[in-house]
């Protein structure tokens, strides 16, 4: 059976692996096996290298300066911005606001999207799956506001029930917000249907693209975003990047979220007036060097071909899934008919963190725990589960060398 | 500080002495964890009444639950967890820390955490919660300490440690 799955021609891993040298590091003596990647992924040489390239050559403060490196640093950040619209496909650059992360960006809609248009009793629709980032600011939103969070559940498989969405939207809901692919289940939830449903109904939607924009062909005009967040960490770029989209008109009407530098037009005592999009919410300095650096990432996935890493990765999916059944006492959480490379699973009469630091002592990075869904863990009864994510660099023999590590360790434990 | 005092110091490093040379004895991280997942599996269960949230240590990604007695000026240790490593290196600890005064435990360095490589688990993780075991511990032996001072005896059978 291995062998179907095992066909992933169009990409050539071990080319794509010399790529990021991280990879080449021993973990407890022994080669390093990385499947930690939903949390992060790893930097390909062409990220670090524009990373010190930037500090070498052309370090300088952007937007405003006269001389030479202030132009350069500003041409390179602002091409960030147009690799970014053409990645998520946005009508314009200026729906391209640089963040933290994608929690910041979900946080800048709540603080100022959320204040300026929820009121009491008005109805904020999150669900079950979601990240931690995508409910407590609706929470802190809500508890000002007086207004109420609806959740839709999650079906035994990990997906989302539809009927009972279609049951909490009301002319009460003024906004949807969820999650595309769950960072726990790996879950890709039917967003476009979501969309639609939500727009007949008058509400707003934001997408929480944090772990689809690696995985799945982003376009933000369809389905009919109006708010997108990602991170630009889990895209193989630098960490302290996030993205948020917003429609043009959305962000044009939505009050400011930090005041500042960079984000004014001008100030006086009397009065301040702020500048034009994208800037007006891009207060402050900001994180230019792993902003420019963002592009080589987005250059290697343009590379390397989304289509041809997301046929990897699901032949990746697909064979441990098949390979993790085949182990005794082995539960897998999630099993969506749709999913991106991930599989969360529980092991019988054993802690996930028992698993997590066994494998590591084999040189096997996975994720154990709540994975900051504990709503999540709640609905399914379990502490937390172990983790392992994909990404175009991994293989199916680090996949074998999972299934056997993880069998030793459950031989240790039991 | 008297006598008694430094002799039960020197008790507390001479066991971690003992379990940095029973370590000395395993050449692989394998064996090492073999036998804190043996010491996991051999320490007492905890009695259900003890599992409260009271007595929950935060900072743990597993549940780990910590009590201690008073006898006689010296505290004593309980403690349980749902992750069995997470149980071994507790079990070290009690056996390191468990019967000796507050003072002994407060001052207590617990070298043999890194002596033995575990430092990784001291690390601040969020993930794992051996630092936050030890703190709670000091906890449970700084307010025996202040309840002795107060009563004047070492007679105090119950715990009190806040969080």
């Amino acid at each position: 059976m291995s062998t179907i799955n095992r066909i992933s021609p169009a990409i050539d891993v071990t080319a794509i692996r010399r790529q990021f040298p991280v990879l080449e590091r021993l973990v407890k003596g022994r080669p390093l096996v990385y499947f930690d990647n939903a949390a992060t992924a790893q930097k390909p040489q062409a990220v670090i290298d524009a990373l010190v390239h930037y500090y070498t050559h052309y370090n300088a403060n952007i937007h405003r300066g006269i001389h030479t490196l202030a132009e350069e640093a500003t041409a390179a950040f602002e091409a960030t911005r147009d690799a970014v619209r053409q990645f998520i496909n946005a009508a314009a650059r200026e729906e391209i606001i640089f963040t933290r992360g994608a929690t910041e960006s979900i946080n800048l809609v709540a603080y100022t999207w959320g204040r300026a248009h929820i009121k009491a009793g008005d109805e904020i629709i999150i669900s079950a799956m979601e990240h931690h980032s995508n409910i407590v600011p609706w929470q802190i939103l809500c508890a000002e506001k007086g207004a109420v969070l609806k959740v839709i559940p999650v079906t035994d498989a990990g997906e989302l029930q539809p009927d009972a969405y279609m049951q909490l939207l009301s002319d009460r809901t003024k906004l949807v917000s969820i999650v595309h692919v769950s960072n726990a289940l790996g879950t890709v939830n039917p967003v476009r249907q979501i969309i639609d449903a939500a727009h007949k109904a008058g509400a707003v939607v934001l997408v929480d693209g944090a772990q689809s924009a690696v995985h799945l062909e982003i376009n933000v005009q369809a389905p009919d975003c109006d708010f997108f967040a990602c991170s630009a960490h889990k895209l193989y770029g630098p960490t302290g990047v996030g993205i948020l989209y917003g429609k043009k008109q959305l962000l044009e009407a939505m009050p400011v979220f930090q005041g500042g530098g960079e984000m004014i037009k001008e100030v006086s005592f009397a009065q301040t007036t702020y500048n034009e999009l994208p800037y007006k919410y891009e207060a402050g300095t900001p994180n230019i060097a792993d902003v420019i650096a963002f592009r080589a990432a987005l250059d290697f996935i343009a590379a390397t071909g989304k289509e041809n890493m997301a046929r990897h990765e699901q032949s990746l999916l697909a064979y441990a899934t098949a390979q993790l059944e085949q182990v005794d006492g082995l539960k897998i959480i999630g099993r969506a008919r749709e999913k991106v490379s991930l599989v969360s699973f529980v092991i019988d009469k054993i802690h996930p963190q028992d698993i997590g630091i066994l494998l590591d002592n084999q040189g096997i990075a996975v994720r154990t725990g709540h994975h900051c869904t504990q709503p999540l863990m709640q609905r399914f009864g379990i502490p937390g589960t172990i983790r392992a994510s994909f990404a175009v660099y991994n293989t199916h023999e680090e996949i074998d060398m999972l299934v056997q590590a993880l069998r030793k360790a459950i031989r240790m434990l039991l | 500080m008297t006598d008694g005092q430094m002799n039960g110091q020197a008790a507390i490093r001479q066991t971690e002495t003992e379990i940095i040379s029973e370590f000395a004895l395993f050449d692989t991280w394998d064996d090492k964890y073999e036998y804190i997942i043996d010491l996991g599996k051999r320490l007492p269960p905890l009695d259900a009444a003890y599992k409260t949230d009271d007595n929950r240590v935060r900072g743990c990604q597993s549940t780990v639950w910590l009590t201690a007695s008073s006898r006689d000026g010296k505290v004593f240790y309980q403690a349980d967890s749902d992750a069995v490593i997470v149980k071994g290196l507790i079990s070290m600890l009690i056996r390191v820390l468990s019967g000796h005064t507050p003072d002994e435990i407060l001052g207590a360095q617990l070298d043999f955490i890194r002596e033995i490589g575990m430092t990784a688990h001291l690390a601040q993780t969020r993930s794992n919660g051996l630092l936050a075991m030890v703190k709670q511990m000091k906890n449970y032996a700084l307010a025996f300490r202040m309840k002795q001072e107060m009563n004047g005896d070492g007679n105090s059978s119950t715990a009190a440690a806040g969080h």
